[in-house]
């Protein structure tokens, strides 16, 4: 990992980006954040902290007021919305294929990169179901499948668990973490839960609202991996304190602001 | 099957009754003729009124081509620009609300041709809801898609057929169903305006006939074939529904649940 921070060229270099509305609302003060090549990092914090704001930019889908957000030349950036948001129209292997089919790509080689992905969410048995037959967790699979099929070096992540049970939430948090580390994917992940950064993040960064703004950074290096142990360890949650403590500050500070 | 049985046995029951009140109190066959009477009927007067029922199926089916192709044209025209939407809708409205027998007359004497001139005035009544349903259906496209769609390049093209199309086929046929009855119910006023004037041979011309010459029990025979005609069209149009939307909409999937 430390190779990879010391590379002159990171997948992600954003410099005092910042989002203010025509309407006046800063939804985003400047930030700057960069991203290496394999790291995994989340930006954590209550809503309207202009984490999905900034994700958004990264992805291209909104345009920074000011300042500069760069994605390296040669990524292949793939997003992941909150919902599965997949089409009702078509079955599994459909939706997973779309990405290909508007770039075009030829019959047999998408075939074999749908199968491909399905198989590595587990799907592969699920290739003609109908999205609406799938369970909540199923779904977000096939969306992550659809996200895995054009090979992606960056992964765009928005609250993507946010809607699932826990005990579905931790096993996808462990898939994506397999996933992560057989495609040597870069990760941006956005969630407003303190336990799942802290489980699956190198680094979190810490955001507040009103205005939305980056108020801290913290690393987590877990001395033993990321397993189910690590999930209840005291060392978890000491970092889980950690950004906690952040949390709360920042939106202390605010409320002194305003007072 | 099962869904069938009730509504059968109210007819059985209804009819039954009717049979039974029109023979215990000896009703005169010119004012309400039993229903073995329009049976009757129905069989003896079936070239006369067969030859009626296609004039009216044939205004109909064109009258509800037209207003899905005029329709959908439209609907495709408004989602292009907000401008178009705004300028024309209030006359989709004006179209809509004004009731066909005041336009009828006019219609029928500024067109030569019969045929044409009744399915002009059954597709305005029937347009309405198409241009609607499929307007709202082709703006109701999921905005999580749309980004997804735009952050992989799609082209217009590919939005449109892929994302838009399919997003607006629920509310589509939902237009459709409505389209269809009101086809009929269109081609069915405009021939009552269109009268004896020597141009109809459809089945409200049937009624109005039967009407002057008090043939009541042809009347009833006349109607019969109506209302069949618009039940006949109305599950066509949910048969065409459920085979277009397949397994994945809720409207198609529910009552196939429940027939199986």
């Amino acid at each position: 990992m430390s190779a990879a921070h010391l590379s002159p060229n990171p997948v992600i270099a954003i410099r005092a980006a910042e989002k203010t509305y025509p309407s006046g609302v800063r939804a985003l003060l400047p930030v700057e954040l960069t991203v290496a090549a394999g790291e995994f990092v989340t930006l954590l914090g209550p809503s309207g902290c202009g984490k999905s704001t900034l994700l958004n930019m990264v992805a291209g889908l909104l345009a920074p007021s000011a300042g500069q957000v760069q994605v390296g030349e040669g990524e292949r950036v793939s997003f992941v919305f909150q919902e599965a948001t997949l089409m009702p129209w078509a079955r599994v292997a459909a939706n997973v294929r779309l990405p290909l089919d508007l770039a075009g790509t030829v019959r047999d080689a998408g075939d074999r990169r749908v199968s491909e992905a399905l198989q590595l969410v587990g799907l592969d048995k699920f290739a003609n179901a109908w999205p609406r037959e799938l369970s909540g967790g199923m779904q977000m699979r096939a969306s992550i499948a659809r996200s895995l099929v054009t090979e992606p070096t960056l992964l765009l992540m928005d609250e993507p668990f946010g809607a699932l049970d826990e005990i579905t939430r931790n096993r996808l948090d462990d898939e994506l973490l397999r996933l992560r580390r057989e495609r040597n994917l870069t990760v941006l992940f956005v969630t407003h839960s303190i336990h799942e950064a802290v489980y699956l993040s190198d680094r979190v960064v810490v955001m507040a609202a009103r205005p939305g703004r980056v108020v801290d950074e913290i690393a987590i290096k877990p001395a033993a991996g990321r397993n189910d142990d690590f999930r209840v360890s005291i060392e978890f949650a000491t970092y889980a304190k950690q950004l906690q403590d952040a949390l709360l500050a920042a939106s202390r500070n605010a409320d002194e602001a305003l007072a | 099957m099962k869904r069938l049985l009730p509504p059968v046995m109210v007819a059985i029951l209804l009819l039954g009754l009717w049979q039974w009140w029109v023979m215990a109190y000896d009703i005169p066959p010119f004012l309400v003729p039993s229903p073995l009477l329009v049976m009757k009927t129905l069989a003896k007067d079936w070239p006369l009124l067969s030859g009626s029922l296609l004039v009216t199926l044939k205004v109909t089916f064109l009258a509800l081509v037209a207003s899905v192709v005029i329709g959908v044209a439209v609907a495709f025209a408004f989602v292009q620009s907000r401008w178009i939407e705004t300028a024309f809708f209030p006359y989709a409205v004006l179209l809509q609300v004004t009731p066909i027998v005041a336009i009828a007359p006019l219609i029928i004497i500024w067109v030569q041709s019969p045929t044409l001139s009744l399915v002009i005035c059954a597709t305005i009544v029937a347009i309405f809801p198409v241009i609607a349903n499929t307007t709202l259906g082709l703006r109701s496209v999921n905005p999580g898609l749309a980004s997804l769609f735009r952050m992989h390049g799609a082209s217009r093209w590919q939005t449109l057929m892929r994302l838009r199309v399919p997003s607006a086929l629920p509310y589509f046929f939902g237009g459709l169903r409505i389209a269809s009855g009101l086809s009929l119910i269109g081609a069915v006023v405009a021939e009552f305006v269109a009268g004896t004037g020597g141009t109809g041979t459809g089945l409200a011309y049937q009624i109005l006939q039967a009407g002057y010459q008090l043939n009541i029990p042809r009347m009833f025979a006349a109607l019969v074939l109506i209302a069949a005609t618009g039940v006949a069209l109305f599950v066509l149009m949910g048969a065409l529904s459920r085979r277009a939307l397949g397994g994945w909409h809720e409207s198609a999937l529910r009552t196939s649940e429940e027939a199986a």
